[in-house]
């Protein structure tokens, strides 16, 4: 017989007691202990919560008071972040078989980094402690995944303990933060090592090369380079067979030629690209390993499938149209897709809960202006890679975003066609 | 696909209850009758303190064209007329009757041999005599919802048998052991208002129940009894007519009325037939008695007035980690601080959690997962307007349709943070009423 709302439009609320209205009474012990207390005060007429018409009937039992529901959801924000971030082990171990024990070693140093870092600055100035939620785990991986395989070991430390001191806990920790925080953390890192962070590739498969073993630390990707082994990613490839095309030097149709070989390289290496056996960032480097992470986070609902989905396509799209070397819709799409960080950031950046928007029709524009913004980058743009840049530019939008589609509220539209028979 | 409405969330069912029969109780020696068990004007008390009143004497008159007269249910002596603790959280005025054992009913109340015949103005008057006020909660007085304006005719006529609520299962015994005084009262509610389609809808957790109905209407294929999803809050009026029809009852002060509907719980029906065919009083009700604080929870049949204490005992009595008492569900139930409280026309069920169901979790900032969003059936944005609530910034929260949330407390449940949101927006929307209601006052003054 539940009828929430069986009655009058006024009605809900009024047989609610007024102290149960107020949120904050959180644990209120049933009222009769109350009425024991000393009569101290001065007011001779205390508020007698009990009728005490009946006295044999007086209750013997005391029951907990709150306002419903009183009952919740077995998910909590610790569940969350330790499923999502379970999620990732998949993409690490791939990580490890392509780069070597070396990237899995960046991952745990990145991990602890962040760890050690929320601990810390939430020890020192007094606050509550989060590090159990594991969102700081969670951003510390995240921070590792974005870097590529071959930069020291105290580059995954800054970028976390920026992750997290500089871009969360100042802003009041998780829920607060406007910006992905370890999107701010690899911006950072950009900013500050761009050396480091855009010339640190490893080859995949580098420790299987003469001299080098699974368990290698100290490598140098300059020297792997010397060797004539090219580190650079598929995105650079690209960028420079455009950067051809829009600077011709010399004859035309070498300039084609070239070109267009190194379109046809890139894209006889999309399956390379999409298992992961190919260089690139150390969690970014294979599609299919995010992509069953991702797909268990859609099976337990963590993600909406709208921001990936619609951020994928733009991206796809907008590559097939303007990304080819023959003009317009010559493209390769699917290399557009496994390009890149574009997966990692669609499927665990873009979908990060505190700085995207909640509404569904937000979550959509946001992955259509993430996907717009990825293109641009990649397209006009100074780096190759505009995945993360573009994700942190949508964050700063994502207030905006919800406020313009606040969603139809139920009763507001013109009455069904039906109503009137 | 089964018919539905957009949002809502699926709390675990409990539904521990629904195979045993509904166990009528003993009589009561002594019953508390809440004077006013509607939402509308309070009636005028009629007996005093000594009288002797039997079964389904009125004991009070009611006040006005919407309020309902409440009955004796036991036949004895009037032993008090005063205030005394009601499970709607306040002390109100009360009629305590003391019983003599015996089980005589009050002159008049009897089969109506014609009952198949009379017409629209006497099923009212049948009804508004019998006291009939919704049973499925907050209590609208049922004549007056049987009695809509001209300009809004009703061609739907909607039985509720949803129960959606996690434990309860009251309905659903119902549907099960009196199927066709269901449908007979649906077809006076129908004929009451000139409906022409009628509906039951039956969520799909109950197939028994949804049988029992299909073979009770048979060949005759006058009601349609339709299957739902089982989905949190499917029994809230405007969400079971968005299910069952497609149309969007307006934001109050829209009714259901609005998009031509009316709903009526299945235990309404019951006590409707009653009224009509027998000129009873709703003196009895059906209560599920359950939750984890419970030693044999089960379905009983008890007198109005009852003190939950006696429904307790029936059940087994206290588990010891019994830690809080509901009057109604989990979801929507409100907590009680004594088992004195007697049972009301709008007590659908007795819910006793345990200390570990009953633990109240710290609240933690909202980490924007929208989960509220996608549930509240409504279609507001919960985590905003709680905030909004919170800060005291009424005019925002009202502008985001604060006032719109039927307190389902979907929000609350699904929040992975926490965050009391429900408690939050009632603060706001109960402040929000108070000002408007201040400022219609200073307007008409
Ligand atoms: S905001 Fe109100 S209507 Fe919406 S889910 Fe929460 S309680 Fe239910
Ligand atoms: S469910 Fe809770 S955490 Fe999620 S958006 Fe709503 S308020 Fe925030």
């Amino acid at each position: 017989m539940v009828s929430p709302n069986d009655s009058a439009p006024d009605s809900g609320a009024t047989p609610e007691k007024p102290e149960e209205v107020k949120p904050e009474a959180k644990k209120e012990e049933a009222k009769p202990a109350q009425a024991e207390k000393p009569a101290a005060s001065a007011k001779p007429a205390a508020p007698k919560p009990v009728p005490p018409k009946k006295k044999e009937e007086a209750p013997q039992r005391q029951f907990m008071l709150s306002s419903s529901p009183h009952l919740r959801d077995t998910e909590s924000v610790q569940r969350i972040m330790i499923t999502v971030t379970l999620t990732l082990v998949p993409a690490m171990l791939g990580a490890a078989w392509v780069f070597g024990m070396r990237a899995l070693m960046l991952i745990l140093i990145g991990g602890a980094a962040a760890v050690v870092t929320e601990w810390a600055v939430q020890r020192v100035f007094k606050m509550r402690s989060t590090v159990g939620d594991g969102s700081a785990l969670l951003t510390g991986i995240l921070v590792s995944f974005n870097l590529p395989p071959g930069v020291p070991w105290w580059i995954p430390v800054i970028g976390s303990f920026f992750a997290i001191a500089i871009a969360k806990l100042p802003f009041g920790g998780l829920g607060w933060n406007p910006l992905n925080p370890a999107l701010v953390g690899r911006a950072f890192l950009l900013a500050s090592w761009p050396l480091h962070m855009t010339k640190d590739w490893l080859p995949a498969f580098w420790w299987k090369l003469p001299g080098y073993s699974f368990f290698t630390w100290n490598v140098s990707p300059s020297k792997l380079m010397v060797d004539g082994i090219s580190t650079a990613t598929p995105l650079e490839v690209a960028k420079n067979a455009l950067k051809i095309l829009k600077n011709p030097e010399g004859n035309p149709t070498d300039i084609l030629a070239t070109a267009g070989d190194r379109f046809a390289e890139i894209s006889s290496r999309v399956i390379d690209m999409a298992v992961g056996t190919i260089g690139g960032c150390i969690g970014e480097t294979s599609a299919i390993l995010i992509l069953i992470g991702a797909a268990y986070l859609f099976y337990k609902n963590y993600i909406d499938w709208r921001t990936p989905f619609s951020m994928i396509a733009v991206v796809a799209f907008g590559g097939w149209m303007f990304g080819g070397a023959e003009g317009l819709f010559t493209g390769d799409a699917l290399f557009h897709i496994f390009a890149g960080g574009l997966i990692l950031g669609a499927f665990y950046m873009a979908t990060d809960m505190v700085t995207t928007p909640i509404t569904p029709k937000g979550r959509l524009i946001f992955g259509v202006g993430a996907g717009l913004l990825t293109l641009m980058i990649r397209m006009i743009g100074g780096y190759p890679e505009g995945v993360s840049y573009a994700i942190l530019l949508m964050n700063l939008t994502t207030p905006l975003i919800d406020r313009w589609t606040v969603p139809r509220r139920f009763g507001h539209v013109v009455k069904a066609a039906d109503a009137k028979a | 696909m089964k018919k539905t409405f957009r949002g809502g969330t699926h709390p675990p069912e409990f539904k521990l209850t629904a195979g045993f029969a509904s166990q009528k109780l003993p009589l009561p020696e002594i019953v508390h009758i809440p004077v006013t068990q509607h939402i509308g004007a309070p009636g005028r008390v009629i007996v005093a303190k000594g009288d002797e009143v039997k079964v389904g004497q009125p004991l009070t008159e009611p006040g006005g064209f919407v309020s309902a007269p409440a009955h004796a249910s036991i036949a004895g002596t009037v032993k008090a007329v005063g205030n005394y603790a009601n499970p709607l959280g306040k002390e109100m005025a009360t009629v305590t009757i003391e019983g003599n054992g015996s089980d005589d009913w009050f002159e008049g109340i009897e089969e109506d041999p014609d009952w198949q015949s009379v017409d629209a103005d006497e099923i009212r008057a049948r009804v508004k005599n019998a006291g009939l006020a919704g049973m499925g909660g907050a209590a609208f007085p049922t004549h007056v919802k049987l009695a809509p304006p001209p300009e809004k005719p009703i061609d739907t006529v909607i039985i509720n048998g949803a129960e959606c609520e996690p434990f309860l299962t009251s309905d659903h015994r119902l549907m099960l052991e009196r199927p066709e005084d269901i449908l007979e009262g649906a077809r006076l509610v129908a004929r009451a208002v000139g409906a022409r389609q009628v509906f039951v809808g039956i969520e799909d957790n109950k197939p028994d129940a949804w049988e029992a109905l299909k073979q009770a209407v048979g060949e005759k294929n006058d009601i349609q009894v339709e299957m739902l999803p089982v989905k949190y809050p499917q029994g809230a009026e405007k969400q079971l007519i968005n299910a069952l029809t497609g149309r969007e009852v307006p934001p109050p002060p829209g009714l259901p009325m609005d998009v031509g509907c009316l709903v009526q719980n299945v235990g309404s029906c019951v006590a409707i037939y009653e009224a009509v065919r027998y000129r009873r009083p709703l003196i009895e009700r059906t209560v599920t008695v359950s939750g984890g604080g419970i030693k044999q929870p089960k379905n009983v049949i008890a007198r109005i007035g009852t003190p939950f204490a006696r429904l307790i005992e029936a059940a087994g009595g206290y588990e010891d980690d019994a830690a809080k008492l509901l009057m109604g569900g989990p979801m929507m139930g409100m907590s009680q601080w004594t088992d004195i409280v007697p049972v009301i026309k709008g007590t659908s069920g007795i819910v006793v959690l345990g200390k570990a169901e009953a633990s109240l979790a710290e609240e933690n900032p909202c980490i924007g997962c929208g989960r509220c969003v996608s549930v509240c059936p409504v279609f507001l944005l919960p985590t905003n307007i709680a905030r909004l609530s919170q800060l005291e910034m009424f005019d925002e929260a009202e502008e985001l349709g604060v006032v719109e949330c039927i307190e389902c407390g979907s929000c609350t449940y699904v929040c992975p943070s926490k965050r009391n949101l429900v408690q939050h927006i009632r603060f706001g929307k109960t402040t929000v009423l108070a000002n408007r209601r201040k400022q219609a006052q200073k307007q008409s003054a």
